[in-house]
């Protein structure tokens, strides 16, 4: 048998790799081996991450929709829980919100949390803002009444209130 | 510079050998992942859909303030570079491996120094990144969000209340955030004390790999470091988070370095001589050679045990020495063997 890669040299080196059931092999030549080993190519079978994925997905399906698989789609663009299940990769913005509880839990397994604590874009509403905000200084108001700090919590207080009248406000 | 200059040269600001904590600390990355919001991601769109969106963020640089920094932003298509034009930027760390595939539909921006650059079509519509030498974690995620913020002025970003900002792959929701720093660990690699640092990072909420990403072995006693929760936490705790555990591991490292030169001196001088000796003499070298003798030889730069070379011509020498700059010189497809006769040559020429 003949290099895979180069087809030259006498195939001497055997790689099996087999992910979610799917064999591949490739017969190379000592050399070619050698090559792929040395650019970081790795002999062991590599564990694709984007399967992995969806391989956890997948049996979250099976014990979610077994009866409707395939009928749950996104329906902006189209793309099925199974092809998610298959690729680990969402199709649109959307999938987020129409793959509902199964993707919520799968986020909460990933990142231990469902919740976006960070920056949020300058042009989404003020409201999104002030009620991330006051979250945040809620959670230092326990900090500080914890601590014993009570004129920094009195502080802190006084500016979840003065957000909240705003919020109020602009309605 | 050119997209052209910038694969002639092997040289980008990141390799410098400067910036706070460079003994061990080579390199200080941030990476923001942003979808537009009227578009399916990106391995859902057709050709001209993919078109579009590059076209979108195209309009996005050129309404960028007269005085934004870093200056004016060019987009550069991956199908108009050579195929080793092309992995030489993933060898200099500027785009990713991702980038090479189904090139036809993904193009990249980088500012003059190389310091910033945005991969289109990647995974995601936009990857901005930003990688500096040294320590700098925080300057760099300052970069990448004042980028950020200008491009969100023209762009309408996939965002959503509850998730942040959405991401192809769920493991990027949320800040879309990862950072990671190059740190070179010798010392912690000979006295084996990595194999107990390595697992307590992982508990961290940190994920340790080799030199070039994703399912690499750690050559040249070089490992990266990233954050591997994007949500939950905000920007900055994830910058934080990773700046004091590199702290921590930088401690580590240099009390390493001087108990080893302390006790082992004479030992320790001569593996890096014998090593520096061989760079300098050799006729043929692998890579995986190189870049374990260049380790020793950064590591006597640092001990001050060599002083004519520079560190910045160290971090050159691991992306010229690589494939796909050494066919370029050549001009042709090297064998191996010619290759590690080419590598042995332009490093002898260097030193």
């Amino acid at each position: 048998m003949l290099c895979e890669r180069c087809q030259k040299k006498e195939a001497t080196v055997f790689y099996t790799e087999i992910i979610n059931g799917q064999k591949k092999q490739l017969n190379l030549c000592e050399e070619c081996a050698k090559e792929l080993h040395s650019q970081g190519f790795d002999f062991m079978p590599q564990l694709n991450f984007h399967n992995f994925l969806g391989s956890i997905l997948g049996h979250n399906i099976s014990n979610f929709t077994k009866t409707s698989l395939g009928a749950n789609k996104c329906e902006v663009c189209g793309l099925s829980e199974e092809e998610f299940a298959q690729k680990g990769l969402l199709g649109c913005g959307n999938c987020y919100e129409n793959f509902g509880n199964t993707l919520d839990s799968l986020v909460r397994s990933i990142h231990g949390t469902n919740i976006h604590n960070g920056k949020v874009p300058e042009k989404t509403s003020d409201r999104v803002k002030y009620k991330k905000e006051i979250e945040s200084l809620r959670s230092q108001l326990k900090q500080a009444v914890a601590k014993e700090q009570y004129e920094n919590a009195a502080k802190i207080r006084d500016s979840i209130k003065e957000i909240e009248k705003r919020l109020e406000q602009e309605g | 510079m050119s997209l052209k200059d910038s694969v002639n040269n092997a040289y980008s600001s990141w390799m410098t050998g400067t910036g706070p904590d460079n003994d061990v600390v080579i390199s200080s990355r941030v990476r923001a992942a942003r979808n537009l919001s009227h578009f399916a991601f990106p391995h859902m769109l057709d050709d001209d859909k993919a078109q579009e969106v590059i076209h979108a963020v195209s309009l996005a640089l050129e309404n960028r303030g007269a005085d934004c920094k870093p200056g004016k932003l060019e987009i550069n298509n991956m199908i108009e570079l050579s195929p080793e034009d092309r992995q030489i930027l993933v060898d200099k760390h500027l785009i990713s491996n991702d980038l090479l595939k189904d090139h036809g539909r993904k193009a990249v921006v980088l500012s003059e120094d190389e310091a910033i650059s945005i991969m289109l079509n990647e995974e995601d519509h936009l990857r901005i990144q930003c990688i500096l030498p040294g320590m700098q974690l925080e300057s760099s995620w300052l970069q990448v969000n004042n980028i950020d913020d200008e491009l969100e002025k023209t762009l309408d970003y996939a965002f959503s209340e509850k998730f942040g900002y959405l991401t192809a792959c769920p493991t990027n929701v949320g800040t879309g955030l990862r950072c990671s720093v190059m740190v070179h660990l010798p010392a912690l690699v000979f006295t084996e004390q990595i194999k107990k640092v390595l697992p307590s990072i992982s508990k961290l909420g940190l994920t340790v790999r080799g030199l070039y990403g994703e399912g690499t072995e750690p050559v040249g006693n070089l490992f990266q470091i990233s954050n591997q929760v994007t949500l939950g936490h905000s920007e900055e705790e994830i910058v934080q988070n990773l700046v004091s555990v590199t702290k921590q591991l930088l401690d580590q490292e240099r009390t390493a370095r001087e108990a080893l030169y302390d006790d082992r001196k004479e030992y320790m001088e001569d593996k890096i001589g014998r090593s520096y000796g061989i760079l300098k003499n050799s006729r043929i070298i692998s890579f995986n050679e190189v870049m374990s003798r260049l380790s020793d030889l950064r590591l006597g730069i640092d001990l001050k045990i060599i002083k004519d070379v520079s560190p910045q011509l160290v971090n050159e020498l691991i992306v010229l020495t690589r494939q796909a700059f050494l066919n370029k010189e050549a001009g042709k497809e090297l064998s191996v063997f010619e290759r590690d006769v080419k590598r042995a040559n332009i490093i002898r020429e260097k030193l």
